[in-house]
């Protein structure tokens, strides 16, 4: 039988430290796994969320040896064990405790953004008629469990704490999702391209690599937010961005 | 509360003070005022809070997650609902009648009609609002094959249908005006004579007590998967809401109908019990044994031959939508299929790890593009299991076995209002009984969740109009802050050497699955009363350390009264019924009794405090009804 020492993060806004913990490591664990080990044996107490164990609700995000991720989707056989491993909560959000973060901003930001507004219905029963090619992209956006690693590792908001002007890439993706819904008739650009910033984003694509649903955040989402707030101002700076950027 | 903004979890005002502990005066605990309260966040309490605020009254939503995460997100495979799509022969009288054959006529029936007859609607209300599901080749919602529905009926995104559901609720919720305190537990109910009057719980992330007044509460708790070892319910499953309302003197009726669900992960070991979707079998995926066989072709029962089909090409060409040809065995219902699974174990003819094969990589022999329709299919069954077991579904069997995941029971409600039988309190969704019977139909929880959270948000919030705020009573929130704090106490005062909650829990656990799972007998169940009792007193001398804050000690703590509560009355019910009869497997009694087949049994609280068990009579089916079974046989 093999062992694995944590390194944890134990503390709250106030400030913490690094704690120890040995556990043993049995066939296809994963580090939410040690981590309710750790809790029911040595550390009763130890603070982190988790729902599903199968990476469906985006509960359990941390930082696993510095990377952003899913600590329910993290095998133990991808981490290296001849030394501690580190457990750190989201760095980007307030700590509340432990591996615990108050994402609250998160969810104060999503109600900034227009609701979905459908056209008319198509048929007299109330329903509409879409094809599923022209629905495929929204709901690839659509898979997005709310995790917050990618608010987690731009810089944007990491760095330069720019959350009271930019909504990060997990909104973007919602509203890229709202944008080009096949049957939403609202105008979110206007917010977008001011309150929303989404000209702050300079598709580093961070966001896209720690994305656990493999959503092309950039690619995908930003890229056309950012052409289409481009095509509806006369930005020069804007259209100098699109003439220069690399083609992808 | 004023000046806080909706969202904001709840944490209103002084963020730097915490409560002192044991200094109890009620003017203390911050206090709220709703119209209607509801509690629990998942599809059933997210579409009630939906329609009570549409009724124009005041509406607080409390949950013990972050909004977003309850079960409901993790539902795969659909969602029930007879729009006819796909087969244009279905219709509700077909959707009925297939929910009370599964449900083997101990339904209540009033729920299944309005449940087949309403499920529709609640879903074009559902595109209205924004969700997008997988379509048909004419732009219409797509449906697809599922155990136990005659005609291909499920509502789908991929495998991922439930987060469809709860985001499209919760996106459109958030423009309603409703505040929600997320990440808060509610531990009692409170009342004023007969009637619910708020609820007391903490907040997780800081522990501190709080009050919720409320004119009606509804219940929408989920379900009661904790309770056992082997599950796919995550830790919030801990039959709060049955308990909650037991306590408060309302009745549970069905508690021994628990669903173990055919196909949960059982390998590697930290997987144990996770689900694999049904939707697996519905697109051709077969079972097989050690010796490579199909045995669900060995057992169909009677009720279901005329439905079933006898070889595997027919079974193939029903999951391809052949229109003529039946489901194959493996879409049996899934108290069936996973006694078939046990059998196939217990006679020495199972996979390496103690469960069978599930096998979705064979139909590369039938169809050309296999690997990538397999992946655009079961897009989330892929991933999990290429992550987490490092197996390719495309390309190798799964192995499965059975696991608790659906509780039929839960708080007796009125069919149409989904009141209980406590005035002011209502139910809804899986902790709410009726509408399965014996047992649930895949794909038809997430319809239950929407057409009976709008009943139960319409009601409530009409019982709110009516109504008068209720008092609370000061004593009661007391007894319940001091019952809640106990465990520190206990912690501070030995020391260190006082037993956890985590063993406990285990051990109830354990006991749970051992004696009172798919396969039950007498003696054992009475061995399982007693050790509940057992289990009682050491729940009660638990210690916890460490500080009220987003403390998992605790909350669990916290929580195991209400898992003896839930375990207690599924034992107590399951003694009770002297027969078998859809989840609900007695070894003793290994066939159905038709005296049974008339009766609910419904659990209550004597004045003494102890539990009581009684049968009460299924009220007669209209004559329309009837007719409509009668048609469908
Ligand atoms: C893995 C999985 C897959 C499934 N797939 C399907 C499927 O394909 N089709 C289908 O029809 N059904 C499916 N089901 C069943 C279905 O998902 C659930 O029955 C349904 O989601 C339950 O919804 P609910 O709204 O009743 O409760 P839940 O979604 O369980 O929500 C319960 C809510 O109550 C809150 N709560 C609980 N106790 C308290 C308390 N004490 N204080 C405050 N809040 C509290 C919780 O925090 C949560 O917000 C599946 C279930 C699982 C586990
Ligand atoms: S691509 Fe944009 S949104 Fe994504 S991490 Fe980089 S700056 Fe942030
Ligand atoms: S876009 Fe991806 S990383 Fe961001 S919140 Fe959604 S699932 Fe998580
Ligand atoms: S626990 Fe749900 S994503 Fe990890």
């Amino acid at each position: 039988m093999s062992t694995a020492t944590f390194r944890i993060w134990r503390g709250d806004v106030n400030g913490g430290k690094f704690v120890d913990y040995t556990t043993e490591i049995t066939e296809g664990m994963v580090v939410l796994d040690a981590v309710h080990k750790i809790q029911a044996t040595q550390a009763n107490d130890l603070a982190c969320r988790w729902n599903c164990k199968a990476g469906k609700c985006g509960s359990c995000s941390a930082e696993i040896n510095g990377i952003p991720k899913l600590m329910c989707m993290t095998r133990m056989n991808t981490l290296p064990t001849d030394k501690p491993i580190t457990l750190e909560p989201m760095r980007a959000f307030p700590s509340i405790r432990d591996l615990a973060t108050d994402v609250s901003w998160n969810f104060r930001v999503k109600q900034k953004i227009k609701k979905f507004k459908p056209r008319p219905p198509d048929a007299p029963d109330g329903t509409w008629r879409m094809q599923q090619e022209d629905v495929d992209r929204v709901q690839e956006f659509r898979k997005c469990i709310e995790c917050f690693l990618c608010q987690d590792v731009c810089h944007v908001l990491r760095d330069h704490h720019k959350h009271d002007e930019f909504i990060g890439p997990r909104f973007l993706v919602y509203t890229a999702a709202l944008e080009m819904h096949p049957l939403d008739t609202e105008d979110r650009l206007p917010e977008l391209k001011q309150a929303h910033g989404v000209g702050f984003c300079n598709i580093t694509k961070c966001c896209t690599k720690v994305c656990p649903e493999s959503i092309t955040i950039t690619d995908n989402a930003i890229i056309p937010l950012k052409e289409r707030v481009v095509d509806n101002f006369f930005d020069p700076l804007g259209w100098l961005w699109k003439e220069l950027r690399p083609k992808t | 509360m004023s000046g806080s903004a909706p969202w904001a979890s709840g944490t209103t005002s002084d963020f730097s003070k915490l409560p002192k502990r044991g200094f109890f005066t009620v003017t203390n605990y911050e206090t709220f005022e709703y119209d209607v309260l509801i509690i629990g966040a998942g599809g059933a309490g997210l579409r009630a809070a939906i329609e009570a605020s549409t009724a124009g009254v005041k509406v607080g939503l409390v949950c013990k997650s972050l909004l977003g995460k309850a079960h409901t997100v993790m539902a795969e495979g659909g969602l029930a609902a007879a729009l006819a799509n796909v087969d244009d022969r279905d219709n509700w009288r077909v959707h009925f009648s297939d929910t009370m054959r599964g449900g083997q006529y101990v339904n209540n029936w009033r729920m299944a009609e309005l449940h087949a007859k309403e499920a529709p609607d609640r879903v074009k209300e559902l595109e209205a609002w924004g969700a997008v599901f997988d379509r048909t080749p004419d732009g219409k919602i797509l449906q697809r094959n599922f155990g136990g529905h005659r005609y291909p009926r499920l509502v789908h995104v991929g495998d991922r249908t439930g987060l469809e559901l709860i985001r499209t609720l919760q996106d459109h919720g958030i423009h309603q005006g409703i505040t929600v305190h997320m990440e808060h537990t509610m531990v009692t109910l409170l009342k004023d004579g007969d009637r619910v009057t708020g609820a007391f719980g903490y907040d997780r992330e800081r522990g501190r007590f709080k009050i919720f007044k409320a004119k009606a509460v509804v219940l929408a708790t989920g379900g009661i998967g904790r309770a056992y070892q082997i599950t796919t319910n995550s830790w919030e499953g801990t039959g709060d809401g049955q308990s909650l309302a037991y306590h408060a003197g309302a009745e549970l009726a069905d508690m021994e109908f628990v669903q173990f669900h055919p196909t949960g992960m059982i390998w590697p070991p930290s997987v144990m019990g996770l689900l694999v979707t049904e939707a697996v079998r519905g697109e051709g995926g077969v079972l097989r044994n050690k010796d490579g066989k199909r045995f669900m072709f060995d057992d169909i029962p009677d009720l279901y031959k005329n439905q079933t089909a006898d070889n595997p090409e027919e079974g193939w060409r029903y999951c391809q939508g052949d229109r003529n040809a039946r489901r194959p065995p493996e879409l049996l219902t899934r108290d069936h299929v996973a006694r078939c699974i046990r059998r196939e174990v217990n006679a020495g003819r199972g996979s390496p790890h103690g469960g069978v094969f599930l096998d979705i990589a064979w139909i590369r022999e039938k169809i050309p593009n296999a690997t990538e329709h397999i992946k655009r299919k079961l897009p989330s069954m892929y991933h999990q299991f290429m992550q987490l077991a490092d197996l390719d579904i495309t390309q190798e069997p799964m192995e499965i076995g059975p696991t608790t995941h659906y509780t039929m029971g839960g708080v007796r409600v009125n069919g149409d209002t989904q009141m209980s039988t406590v005035p002011g309190l209502f139910a809804a969704g899986e902790c709410a009984a009726g509408l399965h019977g014996a047992n649930r139909l895949g794909g038809n929880s997430l319809s239950d969740l929407i057409v009976f959270g709008k009943r139960a948000g319409e009601f409530a919030a009409k019982f709110a109009k009516e109504h008068g705020a209720g008092q609370v009573n000061d004593a009661q929130i007391e007894q319940a802050a001091r019952h809640a704090l106990e465990p520190f106490d206990r912690g501070a005062s030995t020391g260190g050497s006082a037993e956890g909650p985590y063993q406990v829990q285990h051990d109830l656990q354990e006991m749970m699955q051992s004696l009172v799972g798919i396969v039950r007998r007498e003696d054992e169940m009475v061995r399982a009363l007693d050790g509940l009792g057992k289990l009682r007193e050491r729940a009660r001398h638990v210690a916890v350390y460490g500080h009220r804050e987003y403390n998992p000690g605790w909350n669990t703590a916290v929580d195991l009264k209400n898992l003896l509560t839930v375990s207690e009355a599924i034992t107590r019910a399951a003694i009770e019924r002297k027969e078998s009869r859809g989840g609900h497997f007695r070894e003793d009694f290994p066939n159905k009794d038709a005296a049974s087949g008339k009766v609910n049994v419904i659990v209550g609280k004597n004045p003494d405090g102890s539990m009581q068990v009684r049968r009460e009579p299924i009220p007669e089916m209209p004559a329309e009804l009837k007719q409509v079974i009668e048609e469908m046989k």
